[in-house]
């Protein structure tokens, strides 16, 4: 059990790093949905089956559902923008 | 600052953190040997003080209700901002809803899944906030699981029921008495000569879903609230492209 | 066990704390510095249920095993399951900070959204 969690401490650690190193932000809304699942098996390996609800529910559904909103209402916008000065030339 | 200069700056103290944590690590429990006192005491009373088993609720609703308490109002706040800082005054809400018109229809598995999915969410999420004191889960997760059943509704497109829903008063009135009734449980046993947040109510039998007092109650408002918060967060994201606003001309 | 793994939580929390720090001081976008911070704080999760891990113990949930087991402390998870909820609240809250800075001045970028005017 304690080299299974230590396999899967490693796994976030790797999973941390590409969420960080990946620039484009549609992208690493993908990764951040798998950082938190990763994270509730940890959380499930140690034992904690509330916080791994919690975990699932928020870290890995809510996240990114939030990101990807402001992601697109930004591009809404940048859409709506352009849209408006070329009507406006 | 240019971007290698900056890598460079931080590489240095960057390293030398890790070592100071790496060292101060050293003073830790080993991995695995957790030794003090407090959780084994809670484990051991807990389920006869309070008639539940779900021992982190017990914690969370009982034991330290006031942090959550206090947790419950940063939930509240922290929308509040979000309101604030986002809302649209005006028509915007009275514009006919846009169909958003994607390149790629939805599927039909999508189409056929969606109302058997729903249904699924909204009885888990129910089931999950009333078992709390007895089985993991509580008025946390099951607040954001009803409110993803809500986001399921816009996401097979019938904008229009995501719009009626999200958009009443009556979201925000729920969320302000979900977090109201949390303070107000709390100030109830103050009236009878208890301390704040005591509590007040028999216990009933352990393994009961009507059971440890005031735990399930709290429970249930937390969720209350979490649902209107989310929900009211995801309508206050998605308000522009729903209404098919245009930028304002200033 | 060999002598890293009686450290390895707590390791892995101080290499996540230092990515998302590094993601936040070299983030070219907004987002991208909002999700890093998301990283940052699910360091601090990774070392207090480290803390909090007992070998042998089961979850600290009686409903079907008798009172006298050994658990995991249940503090530790109790205020954790508060922490996850905290951080997203705040990533909204931050969203929309960085939602509205983009209507006001067209960019995400944090170099261009230098200074305040008036």
């Amino acid at each position: 059990m304690i080299w299974f969690g230590a396999g899967v401490l490693l796994l976030i650690a790797v999973a941390g790093a590409a969420v960080v190193c990946t620039r484009d932000v549609t992208n690493q809304v993908l990764a951040l949905g798998f950082y938190g699942l990763l994270l509730a098996l940890m959380f499930f390996i140690f034992q904690a089956p509330d916080v791994a609800l919690s975990q699932i529910t928020v870290g890995a559904v809510a996240l990114p559902l939030m990101v990807m909103l402001a992601i697109a209402r930004m591009k809404f916008r940048d859409r709506s923008r352009s849209a408006g000065d070329s009507r406006n030339d | 600052m240019t971007d290698r200069a900056r890598h460079i700056l931080f590489f240095f103290p960057a390293a030398v953190l890790f070592l100071l944590y790496a060292y101060a690590a050293h003073n830790l429990p080993s991995w695995g040997s957790y030794r003090g006192p407090y959780g084994d005491a809670i484990a051991r009373v807990a389920v006869y003080e309070r008639h539940a088993t779900d021992i982190v609720n017990v914690i969370n609703y009982d034991y330290r209700a006031f942090d959550t308490l206090g947790e419950e109002f940063i939930l509240f706040t922290a929308v509040l901002g979000v309101a604030m800082l986002l809302r649209h005054e005006g028509d915007a809400l009275t514009r006919p809803a846009a169909k958003l018109s994607d390149e790629a229809g939805l599927s039909a598995a999508v189409r056929s899944v969606n109302l058997p999915a729903l249904l699924v969410t909204t009885v888990f999420g129910l089931y999950i906030g009333l078992h709390g004191q007895l089985t993991p889960g509580g008025g946390f997760q099951a607040g954001v699981i009803l409110a993803t059943g809500g986001v399921l509704i816009y996401v097979c497109e019938n904008t229009a029921a995501f719009r009626r829903i999200t958009s009443h008063a009556a979201v925000e009135i729920t969320e302000a008495l979900g977090a109201a009734s949390y303070a107000i449980i709390g100030i109830i046993p103050l009236l009878m000569g208890l301390p704040f947040l005591c509590n007040f109510i028999p216990l009933g039998t352990t393994g009961d879903v009507f059971s440890s007092g005031t735990i399930a109650l709290i429970s249930a408002c937390v969720g209350v609230e979490v649902t209107a918060a989310f929900l009211l967060v995801v309508f206050i994201y998605l308000q522009e492209i729903i209404a098919g606003a245009l930028p304002e001309d200033n | 066990m060999p002598a890293i793994l009686h450290l390895l939580p707590y390791l892995v929390a101080a290499w996540l704390l230092l990515c998302g720090l590094y993601g936040i001081v070299t983030s070219r976008h907004l987002v991208h510095a909002v999700v890093c911070l998301a990283i940052l704080q699910s360091s601090t999760y990774v070392l207090l249920l480290g803390i909090g891990f007992r070998l042998g113990g089961s979850a600290p949930i009686f409903a079907d095993i008798s009172t006298s087991k050994l658990v995991v402390d249940p503090v530790v998870q109790a205020l954790m399951l508060t922490d996850v909820v905290v951080e997203a609240v705040v990533v909204a809250l931050l969203l929309a900070m960085v939602v509205k800075a983009h209507e006001k001045s067209g960019s995400v970028s944090p170099n261009d959204l230098r200074t305040m005017r008036g």
